[in-house]
């Protein structure tokens, strides 16, 4: 498998704190990385530097290469709009904008100059289907998204992401906030997804990343502890601190 | 320390097995001793002991399911619960032979059984160290210990083998003497089973400590 993403002694800063230390990961392109680890350990932070969201925050500083497809992402000159349309991002909370579902979908082509009615039609009924929600909203695409129950959000959300056709999608805890059945349906069409797409994701449900991901990594104090096959890891993880974690008993 | 309650329940999941582990083999060498010693009294004991072993198996059994139904274990947990789980199988399954070879002992009543053929005293003997051994590498971890006692089943075999031979002579020169043969053969072949689950035992401690058996990977 090709690597997709490759972080490079890859720190940051957020003022004096040291919030990221020395990573080094890859990803794998067409497959699911999971990030784990206690609260605070920087999964978020690590997450983010994927597409530059961290660009805007006071007082960061930020180290190291992150390389996409052979290119630099921290490189002089990279225009963060393309980079953010290859590399998209979801968030734990669902986050739909004010507006119809249609025009949530639309938003990101029609940011990126897609005017034609018919192309946008075609656009927003594929990324319905492929984040597995068309069905169920077919009939009112044009009703304000924030009518829908969290988990439909959630995948709203997701076919958002897909509309501007990314190459990788990061989450960010995107099942936090839901049901569990809404739970294993974003677990089920990531799996799909990860045919076409690079994913990434944050959670803090081990199961979940055991279910779905295939190479996991494990975050602590802003280090990277442990990477590999996510059968690895949870079966036979290779560090004290890795065991200690993801059997519960840390601390 | 978080997770104490699942912590507990683990580790009474071990005091379980454990206890298990000596009434299997207090059973054995008792079984044993009763085969030397003509001992129908004892014979008996072990037999109604039985059910003691049986009921450890299947509270130890529901023990491991639940844990796994509620805490979903991962990692080194999952190894020693999935361990737990095959191994109370083989001590169960050497319990019963014990318990069957007492029971042959009692059909047999003849003095002396137990030296009437050559090779089952060194049988009983290995098999008896067997399972002991078995047990304590899996309670020290020690697959050094486990891959040693492996090898020492070649050995009972072979002895089973020459067990078969010797009934095959005694039978062709004393044709009264059939059901005893019979009787001797079915007690080799307890014997050369029991061989058989202390190997398992050792296997699942190999697998407890790597998660692979033969070389192979199970998780
Ligand atoms: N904008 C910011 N300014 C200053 N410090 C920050 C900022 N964002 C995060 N941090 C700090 O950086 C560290 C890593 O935070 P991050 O959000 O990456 O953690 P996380 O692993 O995602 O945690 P969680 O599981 O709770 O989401 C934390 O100590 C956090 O307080
Ligand atoms: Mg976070």
């Amino acid at each position: 498998m090709e690597n997709k993403i490759v972080a490079k002694n890859l720190n940051l800063w957020y003022g004096e704190k040291q919030a990221l230390k020395n990573i080094d990961l890859d990803i794998k392109e067409k497959s699911i990385t999971a990030f784990i680890g206690p609260s605070g350990c920087g999964k978020s932070t690590f997450l983010k530097t994927l597409n530059r969201m961290n660009d805007y925050v006071d007082n960061i500083r930020i180290e190291g290469d992150v390389i996409l497809d052979g290119e630099n992402i921290y490189a002089d000159g990279v225009d963060t709009t393309i980079l953010r349309k290859k590399v998209g991002m979801v968030f734990q909370q669902p986050n739909p904008f004010p507006m119809t579902i249609y025009d949530n979908v639309a938003y990101g082509p029609r940011i990126h100059g897609i005017k034609d009615r018919k192309t946008l039609d075609k656009i927003v009924e594929e990324s319905l289907k492929d984040a597995a929600l068309y069905d169920e909203v077919k009939d009112r695409l044009h009703t304000n998204a924030l009518g829908l129950s969290g988990g439909q959000q959630q995948r709203l959300c997701i076919a958002r992401c897909l509309a501007v056709e990314p190459e990788v999608i990061l989450l960010d805890e995107p099942t936090s906030a839901l049901d569990p059945i809404s739970t294993l349906k974003i677990e089920e069409l990531l799996m799909e997804l990860k045919a076409k797409y690079t994913i990434a994701i944050v959670t803090h449900n081990m199961q979940q990343a055991s279910r779905i991901a295939d190479y996991t990594a494990f975050f602590l104090i802003g280090e990277m502890i442990e990477y590999g096959k996510t059968d690895d890891l949870f079966s036979r993880p290779q560090d004290e601190r890795t065991e200690n974690y993801i059997t519960g008993r840390f601390g | 320390m978080l997770r104490s309650s699942f912590l507990n329940d683990l580790n009474q999941l071990k005091v379980d097995l454990n206890k298990m582990c000596y009434l299997v083999i207090k059973q054995l060498e008792n079984g044993i001793d009763a085969f030397k010693n003509d001992d129908k009294e004892l014979a008996k004991t072990v037999i109604l002991k039985d059910k003691e072993v049986n009921d450890m198996e299947r509270k130890i059994e529901a023990a491991c399911l639940n844990l796994i139904l509620r805490q979903q274990p991962i990692a080194r947990d999952l190894r020693d619960i999935s361990t737990a789980l095959k191994i109370v199988t083989d001590l169960e399954r050497i319990g019963d032979q014990i318990a069957d070879i007492c029971e042959t002992i009692i059909r047999l009543n003849a003095k002396h059984a137990f030296k009437m053929v050559e090779d089952i005293p060194e049988m009983a003997e290995i098999a008896t160290k067997m399972v002991r051994d078995a047990i304590q590498s899996f309670n020290d971890n020690d697959i050094i210990l486990a891959k040693e006692v492996k090898l020492r089943d070649d050995r009972v075999d072979e002895l089973f083998n020459n067990v078969k031979l010797e009934l095959v002579e005694i039978t062709k020169n004393a044709p009264d003497q059939i059901d005893a043969c019979i009787e001797f053969t079915i007690i080799a072949k307890y014997l050369e089973r029991i061989g058989d689950h202390a190997v398992n035992i050792c296997e699942w401690t190999e697998f407890q400590e790597t998660g692979e058996m033969d070389h192979t990977r199970l998780i």
